[in-house]
């Protein structure tokens, strides 16, 4: 047992959930599969995605994983930094909406 | 300027030092297995050459550029260059043989005394396909490197040349500060000469990670590659050729520095690709160093490990024994069997 919650070498162990819910595993790893092919959105911009959206929920496997994924594609830094600020401005935006939660809050308890 | 290993004086410079770091570490605990094994597995050992397609010619290790990643420990202060007897014998060996490309390498192989002339007696022998494995800054060099272009253009040469990227930071970072501007400079002249819009003078590019990965989809990079030079650059090419790292020499000291050799090489390990076995350069190459010796590829070579075969010399050639011999594998030569595969030639799959 890890004396970290994380430990890098578990992500190669993910494919293991299937031992215990192999149906259920076996989907998911089916539709994982597909989702990054080819589509209307090319694998490269997939990719990009899955960066920015690693770092929005905020999973050390997957940030691991899709940066090797970008350095593969070739993506460079910059448009690698760009999908994580995408990423970020999104979850900034989510937190700031909620401000005029706040504001009319604020105006329907005050004279 | 970063120095090769052999002039630091460093372990690494013995390519025993390198076999036995390979041989060692997870390989030899058992966590890894051996690439030999490997292939026994798939029932694919010893593994055996089909033919003799390309005759690469390695003219000697001193190079104008010292690359972080170089397999070959080239740089300015590489001095071995291949005589000129040692020259004329291979000349009489791709003539003799009837072998249909001959493939220069280095170092910088623009930078032989004799290239010219090389060049010239080899296109007067009939050899089909010459190609120059080019670092393209080479091109810029000097006055005389500069006039190299019109000179491939005349024998129609197939210019080979790296570049690891298409932006200035991933390139300069792994070929020195500079690279880049050079490399676009040269391929702008060599497009304005026809070279990657005219079907008889072919420009490809190679690609290799810049970093302790491998590479991805050769067609997907090479459409990131034609739109991005294009675009910024007015820059047209070929074919993109995607090959891997292998870990030797310099990319092997970076990948111990930087605490990833254990990575990688179980990354090597996990995407063998079986598929690759039939396509692997050593079936159909033979690597001539510049001493002479002969090797089942380049990266052997490198190490130092010559054929198995009685005929391991330009000076005692002889096809049908080098074609009855088994090749020589150590744990390199995952590098060219994962994912799609790697080599000079690019993905195998």
């Amino acid at each position: 047992m890890s004396d970290t919650y994380y430990n890098p070498k578990d992500l190669k162990n993910f494919k293991n959930i299937s031992e215990w819910s192999a149906p259920l595993g076996e989907a998911f790893f089916s539709y994982y599969q597909k989702v990054f092919e080819e589509g209307a959105l090319s694998a490269r911009e997939k990719s990009l995605i899955a960066l920015a959206v690693s770092h929005v929920v905020k999973c050390p496997y997957c940030i691991d994983a899709y940066t090797q994924d970008a350095l593969k594609r070739g993506i460079d830094e910059e448009e690698m930094m760009e999908a994580v600020h995408a990423g970020a401005a999104i979850e900034a935006g989510a937190t700031l909406v909620h401000a005029v939660q706040m504001m009319n809050k604020h105006d329907k308890l005050s004279l | 300027m970063l120095k090769s290993l052999r002039s630091r004086a460093v372990p690494l410079a013995s390519s025993a030092h390198q076999i036995e770091t390979l041989e060692g570490g997870d390989f030899q605990n058992g966590t890894l297995k051996p690439f030999d094994e490997t292939l026994k597995l798939q029932g694919a050992w010893p593994l055996t050459p089909r033919a003799l397609d390309i005759l690469q010619v390695n003219l000697g290790y001193m190079c104008n550029q010292t690359c972080a990643h170089c397999h070959v420990d080239a740089g300015p202060d590489r001095k071995e260059i291949m005589p000129l007897d040692t020259l004329k014998k291979v000349l009489e060996v791709a003539k003799k043989t009837g072998v249909p490309t001959l493939d220069l390498t280095g170092g910088a192989p623009e930078m032989h005394p004799h290239f010219r002339w090389l060049i010239e007696t080899a296109r007067a022998e009939g050899i089909k396909e010459i190609i120059v494995r080019s670092n393209l800054t080479i091109l810029e060099a000097n006055a005389n490197y500069k006039t190299l272009p019109e000179f491939f253009k005349k024998h129609k040469l197939r210019v080979v040349s790296s570049l690891p990227h298409y932006s200035v930071k991933r390139t300069d970072k792994q070929r020195g500060e500079g690279v880049f501007s050079k490399s676009i400079t040269a391929l702008q002249k060599l497009n304005a000469l026809g070279y990657g819009n005219d079907s008889e003078l072919i420009l490809d590019l190679v690609y290799n990670p810049s970093g302790a990965f491998l590479s991805a989809d050769q067609t997907a990079l090479e459409k990131d590659f034609k739109m991005k030079l294009k675009e910024q650059f007015g820059v047209s090419f070929n074919q993109l050729f995607c090959i891997n790292n292998l870990p030797i020499s310099r990319f092997l000291e970076y990948l111990l520095a930087s605490e990833n050799y254990e990575t990688y090489m179980e990354t090597l390990v996990e995407s063998f690709n079986p598929a690759t076995l039939s396509g692997v350069m050593c079936t159909n190459t033979l690597s001539v160093g510049w001493d002479g010796r002969l090797y089942d590829c380049d990266f052997n070579q490198m190490l130092e490990l010559p054929v198995e075969s009685t005929s391991n010399h330009i000076d005692h050639f002889n096809l049908e024994r080098l074609l009855a011999r088994n090749i020589r594998v150590n744990q390199h030569c995952y590098g060219c069997t994962a994912g799609a595969g790697s080599s000079c030639q690019g993905s195998l799959t």
